[in-house]
């Protein structure tokens, strides 16, 4: 179309013209402000209600073991002896303290601790659709990459601080209600507390990248739906299906395959010498996972009409 | 580097500009072959019945949906590939607001703000302040965003297109929601902000709305523009009616029938004549002396000026309801 055939008078031209030669220069991306995305991600994560109540169960896992395990023992007798599934961790927690945290982690990664991860992944995305907040952050422009990017850096900053969570509540618990010393490894081995204290944080740190895969699966999920609640219960589902299919004996062929197949793994730390192979097994695991489906959730959300 | 140049072929005057925009939703065509063209400095309203693609078509042009086919130019450069160099420039209220419910409506403002990389966070303070005191709403803005009303939460929405000086405002229905009072409020916000400079984009389903801000309008129904230009020259496209109010109105419908006038109704309750004039039409004080001379008794004559309405129904040859 030509200029004569557009109506605007020349005034309005003229004011238009000042505009746009002012307004560019002053308004340029900054690579440090794109991070400001990242900053509001975890307060939409940590302020929201439903985040501080899960991390608050979280919190509380520790505290009924911990209490549990005192009024069993109050007699001097011993904890009954671990029953098969997780590592032999409930009864030594009366000897030692710190051994509350391990427990609490081997009881809650299952699902606790995954059931939070899939509540605040998979409404990551399908969250801010349902309210209509998704269209607004992307005419921001928020762009699709970086608003992806910043959601499952939240997610997996979120990972780290429930494991966080859990093992300080541990800590405070164990401490408070049982004796502290040195640590008797599942090898047999007496470490001293502060090598068992190392040992505990490499743990958590195991734990919270035991949760990275479906952190990605879930956020793939969150791409796929308008309804956040959808996508929390889909993810959830999805995850109690495949520890139910991880403990049948009869499909052992597609186990190693499961993302939570290796994650009790991190119980070889507790050894001397460590036995890495599972460990290195778990992480290669989360990694694939977290590439496979970080992949399908960039090629979904880049692509999908935004229509919410 | 964001400047049109004029080698893209681009008129720099226009602001938005699309070439055959469609969009297929399962096997409906919600947008079909839309040629719009906004002129910059204009307030364009956008026009039309719910339902009619208004909607569809601001999403393609902020880059929220893909069209199916054709091309959309905002700003000189192709959306949705430009939304990173084109969307900061531009503030948009879209299909209402949309808030976080636990959050302040400032702190509100702030989130969408971080959400913009060309935002400087030292000035977001400051830039929010003005936005909140723009709209109105500086006393609200530590109240939780899910206490506020429906007329606060479009303020808020509006606010948050505000938070930058902008080339480029895109509203939505943007007096949704609001009482008679704060519809004044929004329009007068609206020519402020057109006298600023800035090009204004408005869509709405209320006839009179448009025609008491806009400058140009577009009309769309069923998903395709049926006619886009000034709103002068849009209503003067359909002639006025001319009224006659008289105690004799057979009379007056024989005279004025004698003269060329045609399509007379003679309504009884009101006691008035009406009817279109003749493409070629006589001197309306003659045709006034030819009633009066006939002995019909005159006690108003005019032309009625034609809406913003009477050019939809004329255009449509329907009336303004929801598409089907």
């Amino acid at each position: 179309m030509s200029r004569a055939e557009t109506t605007a008078g020349p005034g309005l031209q003229d004011t238009g013209q000042e505009q746009r030669l002012a307004l560019p220069a002053s308004r340029r991306a900054r690579a440090v402000w794109t991070l400001g995305l990242f900053g509001s991600e975890l307060l939409i994560v940590f302020r929201r209600v439903r985040t501080l109540a899960l991390l608050a169960v979280l919190a509380g896992v520790p505290v009924l073991v911990g209490i549990a395990v005192r009024i069993e023992t109050h007699d001097g007798s011993s904890v009954g002896g671990s029953d098969g599934g997780g590592p032999a961790f409930l009864e030594q927690i009366s000897n030692n303290g710190l051994f509350l945290a391990f427990a609490s982690l081997a009881a809650t990664l299952p699902f606790f601790l995954p059931m939070a991860i899939g509540v605040v992944a998979g409404d990551s995305v399908a969250g801010e659709a349902s309210t209509g907040t998704l269209r607004y952050l992307l005419v921001a422009p928020a762009g699709r990459t970086r608003l992806l990017l910043a959601k499952y850096a939240s997610v997996l900053t979120f990972c780290i601080a429930a494991t966080l969570v859990v093992v300080l509540s541990a800590v405070v618990v164990g401490f408070s209600l049982f004796p502290v010393g040195d640590v008797t490894l599942l090898s047999g081995n007496t470490v001293p507390l502060s090598d068992g204290i190392l040992r505990g944080l490499l743990i958590a740190l195991l734990v919270a990248s035991s949760l990275i895969g479906l952190g990605a699966l879930g956020l793939f999920i969150s791409t796929l739906t308008d309804s956040g609640i959808g996508a929390m219960a889909a993810t959830v589902g999805l995850l109690i299906t495949i520890q139910i299919v991880n403990n049948i004996p009869q499909l052992h062929a597609l186990q190693p395959y499961l993302f939570p197949h290796y994650w009790l793994s991190f119980a070889d730390v507790m050894r001397a010498p460590v036995i890495w192979d599972g460990i290195v097994k778990n992480l290669a695991l989360q990694a694939v996972y977290a590439a496979v489906f970080g992949s399908a959730a960039w090629a979904r959300f880049s692509t999908r009409d935004v229509t919410s | 580097m964001d400047q049109p140049s004029a080698a893209d072929g681009q008129a720099p005057d226009v602001v938005i500009e699309t070439r055959g925009l469609a969009k297929q939703y399962r096997g409906t065509l919600a947008v079909d072959g839309l040629d719009l063209q906004v002129p910059r400095g204009s307030v364009f309203g956008f026009l039309g019945p719910n339902g009619s693609g208004k909607t569809t078509t601001i999403r393609m042009l902020m880059g929220l949906i893909e069209p199916t086919s054709g091309s959309a130019r905002v700003l000189g450069r192709p959306m949705p590939r430009s939304s990173r160099s084109v969307l900061p420039k531009v503030g948009a209220l879209i299909e209402g607001p949309a808030l976080y419910g636990f959050l302040s409506g400032q702190d509100n403002l702030i989130r969408y703000d971080a959400a913009d990389p060309t935002a400087d966070p030292r000035t977001r303070k400051a830039r929010v302040g003005a936005a909140l005191d723009r709209v109105g709403l500086t006393a609200a803005a530590g109240k939780k965003a899910k206490a506020y009303s429906l007329g606060m939460k479009q303020r808020l929405g509006l606010a948050s297109a505000l938070l930058q000086p902008r080339e480029l405002l895109v509203l939505d229905e943007p007096t949704n929601g609001l009482d008679p009072q704060g519809m004044r409020e929004i329009r007068a916000l609206i020519r402020e902000l057109a006298d600023d400079g800035t090009t204004v984009f408005l869509s709405s389903h209320l006839l009179d709305e448009i025609e008491q801000v806009c400058t140009h309008a577009a009309v769309m129904a069923r998903g395709r523009l049926i006619t886009q230009g000034p709103v002068a020259e849009l209503s003067a496209g359909t002639r006025g009616r001319l009224a006659v109010a008289t105690p004799d109105p057979d009379e007056a419908v024989r005279v004025l029938a004698g003269h060329g006038v045609t399509d007379l109704v003679a309504d009884p309750h009101s006691g008035e004549v009406t009817g279109e004039l003749p493409a070629d039409p006589p001197d309306l004080a003659e045709l006034n002396a030819a009633l009066v001379a006939a002995g019909v008794r005159v006690r108003g004559f005019g032309l009625r000026r034609a809406s913003l309405e009477d050019a939809f129904v004329a255009l449509t040859g329907e009336g303004f309801d929801v598409a089907g």
